[in-house]
């Protein structure tokens, strides 16, 4: 699908192609400008952290390359695949199959355990339920929590029931995984244990990682650090360079 | 893969359902009381009907054009008999009597025996009591809900005062009856009809040698108009013209005399079903509201926006359900209260299959109505303004 878009569009082949991105929110009779003219190019196993002020468009660049969002304008190539032009119900086949997400509240769901939680997008997959515990038992092992399954997210801490996140976004194996704000709502012990597990996982399965957040030291786990400013990631500032995994 | 991810969808929607036990408890009892009193509003209008659906094709009744509480003489008997088509004829004089007290209301016919029996078959009567009642002059029968309610026994001696007659009667329990269906009134008393025409002639000799209405057996059903005008032509510019008409008109004409109650009653059931689905879809829209951010998270996940409505739905129609079954279960010891507390006005009030049926379907659609905003809402969120993340 790459070969139906010129070169120059698909910039340095990456995982992830932005040419020209816009966006814009409505407010009542006001139109509000979040992302102006953003190009970006991140390649896959690379673990990118977008930073910027409240307010600069991060979260909402965020979105868009997780599919959860439209731009208003522009090229939003992933593995080759357009994703602004799929229809809504091709988008959720999407990114339950190639994103995995990570909020910055954790938004598990209250009334599953962490099991239940992680296992919940597996249910869209076919799998049997034996092949899903076992999945589900492996991802919870990796975040430290084989012991915390049959807890509710209300009986973990922050960064326990964020670790539940963090396997509830692997489990599928997506192809990126978009992390957004991962460490805003935690101390700062917590942030680290989730920083590190993030760079660990990271190091271990060579998952593409974009992450927003504020936090510098966050972000220093990340290979490059792209800064939004009232929306504009100009074209021109496009300062990839290959990594060496 | 269909069945597993169902069981987790049932699994989310009970634990949703227990998520405000208050909340649901709350909503529960509502549904429930609306539903009881649907069903028991249902239930009394259903008993007002019970004379016209307990009505036979082959029965029609003849009464005096001019009004029912003007009689017909005796006379017009073999008259009737003769008309063709006709199989059979009996006559009975309602009695408008008090037994002891004035609240011992139930309703009373004086009736030529040796062929009334005949003409209501749903009336099952032991053979050796129904030779006993035809053979004593004094004799009378009654139903089983009568005999239960007054504690009566064969062979009590049953004093009754007239409204209508002067007439003071003594009667001596001979036969019981019982109903060959559920739906059959066994409210009522019968006795012979001569034995009150004696005591007219003696005490009000005008009013003696009169029957209140004619019953007629036709051979044919689909020739009751044609029987029914013949009746009719026979007596046409008499002193007492008559007006024949199949047993269910009959029974329809004392319904129309409250069709304004009726109506009114059937507003209010639905007027309570009317309440009780806007209180269920504000407790729906109010909990889809507050888990909006959980509803864009699975869509995050890749849940289509009709797993959201599935989920909501089920959970409507859940409390829904269970409010109307508990709703359905109570209204069978309340129908029995009622029935007990108002015997004298409502003989037959039981809680029918079609009442269970409707307020059921009822509970059904109440869920689902309720579901669709909240649903509508939750498909159509974009998970940005779900997650009310604008970065």
């Amino acid at each position: 699908m790459v070969d139906e878009y010129p070169e120059e569009i698909c910039g340095n082949g990456g995982l992830v192609e932005i040419r020209h991105l816009y966006k814009s929110y409505r407010r009542g009779s006001q139109t509000i400008p979040v992302l102006n003219d953003v190009c970006l190019s991140i390649q896959a196993g690379e673990f990118l952290a977008l930073m910027g002020p409240s307010g600069s468009g991060k979260s909402t660049l965020l979105n868009l390359i997780a599919g959860i969002d439209r731009p208003d304008e522009g090229i939003l190539l992933i593995d080759g695949i357009n994703i602004p032009t799929l229809s809504e119900a091709a988008l959720a086949v999407w990114r339950s199959r190639h994103v995995g997400f990570i909020f910055q509240f954790y938004n598990l769901i209250p009334v599953l355990t962490a099991f239940e939680n992680v296992e919940l997008p597996l249910l869209l997959t076919d799998l049997p339920k034996p092949e899903r515990r076992q999945h589900v038992e492996v991802a919870l092992s990796l975040v430290g929590l084989e012991d915390r399954m049959h807890h509710y997210p209300q009986q973990l801490s922050g960064g326990q029931q964020q670790r539940v996140a963090i396997a509830r976004a692997l489990i599928t194996d997506p192809t990126i995984i978009a992390a957004d704000e991962p460490t805003g709502d935690l101390d700062k012990v917590s942030a680290e244990e989730i920083m590190e597990l993030l760079s660990g996982l990271h190091q271990e399965f060579h998952k593409t990682i974009i992450m927003v957040t504020h936090d510098p030291r966050a972000a220093a786990k990340a290979h490059r650090i792209r800064h939004l400013d009232k929306g504009i990631l100009n074209c021109e500032d496009e300062d990839y360079k290959p990594l060496e995994l | 893969m269909v069945y597993l991810y169902n069981s987790m969808v049932f699994k989310i929607i009970y634990r949703n359902i227990l998520r405000h036990r208050l909340r649901t408890i709350l909503t529960v009892t509502g549904m429930a009381v609306a539903i009881l009193s649907f069903g028991l509003l249902r239930t009394v209008v259903g008993a007002w009907y019970a004379g016209v659906e307990g009505s036979s094709a082959y029965r029609l009744v003849t009464r005096n054009a001019v009004s029912l509480i003007f009689r017909l003489p005796l006379a017009y008997l073999s008259k009737i008999r003769a008309v063709p088509g006709v199989s059979a004829v009996s006559y009975s004089t309602w009695f408008g009597g008090i037994y002891i007290d004035e609240k011992n209301f139930f309703p009373q016919f004086a009736i030529e025996a040796r062929h009334y029996l005949d003409l209501y078959p749903e009336f099952i009567i032991p053979e050796e009591q129904k030779l006993a009642f035809l053979k004593e002059r004094q004799a009378a029968i009654a139903g089983r809900q009568l005999v239960e309610k007054y504690g009566w026994r064969l062979g009590d001696i049953i004093p009754i005062r007239s409204t209508h007659y002067p007439a003071n009667l003594e009667f001596v329990l001979r036969g019981i009856y019982t109903g060959v269906e559920k739906s059959t009134d066994e409210g009522r008393f019968f006795f012979h009809w001569d034995y009150l025409n004696e005591t007219l002639e003696k005490n009000a000799p005008n009013l003696a040698n009169h029957v209140g209405v004619y019953i007629i057996q036709v051979n044919d059903p689909d020739q009751a108009a044609l029987v029914a005008a013949q009746v009719d032509e026979l007596f046409k510019n008499s002193l007492a013209e008559t007006l024949t008409e199949t047993e269910k008109a009959f029974q329809l004409g004392f319904v129309a005399m409250t069709e304004a109650i009726l109506m009114s009653i059937q507003v209010v059931s639905f007027l309570v079903i009317g309440v009780i689905l806007v209180v269920l879809a504000n407790t729906m829209a109010m909990t889809a509201r507050e888990r909006m951010n959980e509803y864009a998270t699975l869509k995050t996940l890749g849940f289509q926006p009709w797993h959201l409505v599935g989920l909501i739905g089920g959970e409507s129609i859940a409390i829904a359900l269970i409010g109307g079954i508990i709703g359905l279960v109570l209204s069978f010891p309340a129908a029995q209260i009622f029935r007990s507390a108002l015997s004298q006005y409502f003989r037959i009030f039981h809680v029918s299959s079609v009442t269970l049926i409707v307020g059921l379907l009822t509970s059904l659609g109440v869920g689902v109505i309720s579901a669709i905003f909240p649903s509508w809402q939750a498909a159509r969120v974009s998970i940005a303004e779900g997650l009310r993340r604008i970065g």
